[in-house]
């Protein structure tokens, strides 16, 4: 599994409610989230946004608030993966449980650039700035992630693990 | 080697004799909660275990508080898919308007926290029933439907930190100066997957509407738990509220801290944080003056009623200040009610504030109490991002009930203890 796409980045502590704002959680429709990622930093976000690309950000990224609704509206939005320095821990488990790719890797969060064409091979960890001709390599998953992942998030996990 | 409280719940509730930080294990849950915003998405992935009961109708707790009363058609579509899924599951715990308080507030209140427990909520404050020495956390929806289906969810085990409490506080400063002070000393993402133990002598002092303030930030500090001893506090607390019986899990001498800090409750000043995170914090003293425009006193961090009381002792023969707004939310009903019987609802109307029924809403800028550009609010809540309660260039300054009384009738940012 790959990703390729242009980056958009962030700094430290990029919270929930900037991800997506509290006064539009009155709906769950994803399509509707999305169309208000991020708009409390990145106003643009939206209209530039393009199937693929990727987020790199720094410390802490998507901490405060337990909604879901975050990770699935920067999925919805075209995200093909988060690269950050650490996450929050309940925006982590998530992204993983909804299926958003998120890697940890705090040398491609200082170097990576806003605009840089960034390609990622899941498998390996591989983060490749094709811009800055860069190579990093992140964290890999513990093995019981790596399961949850491949079976397309938690439920499906559980489903299987209750149909053995 | 030894175990911290957490690991020792976690053990119990998976099962093991022992457990240690870095562990992934299963665990059986205890109580599983929801609200009106997490829930729908929630309900739609429960779905999809084509279950027709959740896995113990006595054990999830939904509670329509965020956007409730409804505040808009699509609030009310939320509700309405709550409401529908506990009458379809028989869900015990469903708190329908009228019943629903702030859900931190009201599920220690109603007995459905006990010490020992393990519970998730797909909130974020969940963590607030660590007061009560249960293992507790904030999840996401799905995490929540498959709590709702299996009665079970995984975790990582959490390394530790120990606060090491000592003294008492001085008059006018509360738990929630000692969280703001802890958040701005080891910072946003300071505890960050871990669990916050505070232990030492000092615990006794504290009340356990603090405890269950300092226990609802440990989030803030990208804690997953924050967790308190149980002591004889807390065991007439549960007893009051017709709790189950208690578990009492106790860190071992030789549990494994990664950090330990000493606070001398003494030396805590009230404290305020300023925008747009929780650590940018300053002493009250060391304010510079700052003109406010609103003031909210109330949420799952600062809504019980000894926090209406700091408020209604500074109020009490004194008015807000002319062109603020003071809102005072009562987290739940039964608060509600005994502050209107202490004849603080007196206080608060003489002193020019409005009384609200129990809702989440200034909090997360859902409504009641949204800013305007360029407004300013001293709050008693939890969280100051950028746009958190109302437009992107509003600000919110966290507080303790009493600093945010004080800051109501000076109209900035002001210290209770030098009001005249």
């Amino acid at each position: 599994m790959n990703a390729k796409g242009r980056v958009f980045r962030y700094y430290d502590n990029v919270d929930t409610d900037v991800i997506i704002p509290a006064r539009y959680l009155n709906t769950s429709s994803a399509a509707e989230l999305a169309s208000h990622c991020m708009e409390d930093i990145d106003r643009d976000f939206v209209s530039k946004v393009h199937k693929g690309d990727i987020i790199v950000a720094g410390a802490n990224f998507g901490c405060g608030s337990s909604r879901e609704h975050a990770p699935l509206a920067i999925k919805e939005s075209g995200i093909s993966c988060v690269i950050a320095k650490t996450f929050a821990r309940i925006f982590y488990r998530n992204a993983i449980n909804i299926g958003l790719a998120i890697l940890e890797c705090p040398q491609a969060s200082e170097k990576i650039q806003a605009g840089d064409e960034v390609e990622i091979d899941f498998s390996t960890g591989l983060i490749r700035d094709l811009t800055l001709n860069l190579e990093f390599r992140a964290e890999p998953f513990p093995p019981f992630m790596q399961a949850l992942i491949s079976k397309g998030g938690l439920i499906n996990y559980l489903k299987e693990e209750e149909g053995k | 080697m030894g175990m911290t409280s957490t690991e020792k719940i976690l053990a119990s509730a998976a099962g093991l004799d022992e457990v240690h930080a870095g562990q992934l294990i299963m665990a059986k849950l205890s109580l599983v909660l929801g609200n009106d915003i997490t829930s729908p998405v929630a309900i739609e992935e429960f779905k999809k275990f084509s279950l027709d009961r959740v896995f113990d109708k006595d054990k999830v707790a939904l509670v329509p508080d965020h956007f409730a009363p409804n505040k808009d058609i699509k609030a009310a579509q939320q509700c309405k898919c709550m409401r529908t899924f506990a009458h379809d599951m028989d869900i015990t715990n469903y708190f329908e308007v009228g019943q629903m308080g702030v859900e931190h507030a009201l599920l220690p209140e109603k007995g459905l926290v006990t010490a020992g427990d393990v519970v998730i909520g797909a909130d974020s404050h969940t963590c607030t029933y660590g007061a009560l020495g249960a293992f507790s956390t904030g999840v996401g929806s799905t995490d929540m439907a498959a709590g709702m289906a299996t009665g079970k969810a995984w975790f990582k085990v959490p390394s530790a930190i120990k606060f090491n409490l000592t003294g008492s506080f001085r008059p006018f400063v509360s738990g929630k100066d000692l969280i703001l002070h802890i958040i701005g000393m080891i910072g946003v993402d300071g505890a960050l997957y871990k669990t916050m133990e505070f232990a030492g002598p000092g615990v006794a002092s504290l009340s356990m509407d603090d405890r269950f303030t300092v226990c609802n930030m440990a989030i803030e500090a990208g804690g997953k738990n924050g967790i308190f001893p149980v002591d004889e506090k807390t065991i007439a607390y549960l007893k009051e509220a017709g709790a189950g019986e208690p578990r009492i899990f106790t860190s071992d001498e030789d549990a494994v801290y990664e950090r330990v800090y000493d606070i001398d409750l003494g030396q805590i000043e009230s404290t305020v944080s300023f925008p747009h995170l929780p650590e940018n914090t300053h002493t009250v003293s060391q304010c510079p003056e700052i003109r406010i425009d609103q003031v909210v006193i109330g949420s799952c961090t600062n809504g019980r009623l000894s926090d209406l009381e700091a408020a209604a002792a500074i109020l009490k023969g004194r008015h807000i200040a002319s062109g603020l707004r003071c809102l005072i939310i009562p987290a739940t009903q039964k608060i509600y009610r005994d502050a209107m019987k202490e004849g603080l609802f007196d206080i608060f109307l003489d002193a020019g504030c409005v009384i609200s029924t129990p809702t989440c809403g200034p909090c997360l800028g859902g409504y009641m109490g949204i800013l305007a550009e360029g407004e300013r609010c001293v709050s008693t809540t939890n969280r100051n991002f950028v746009g958190r309660m109302g437009h992107v260039k509003s600000e919110v300054y966290l507080a303790s009930p009493a600093v945010a009384a004080a800051s109501a009738v000076m109209g900035k940012i002001a210290d209770p203890a030098k009001l005249d």
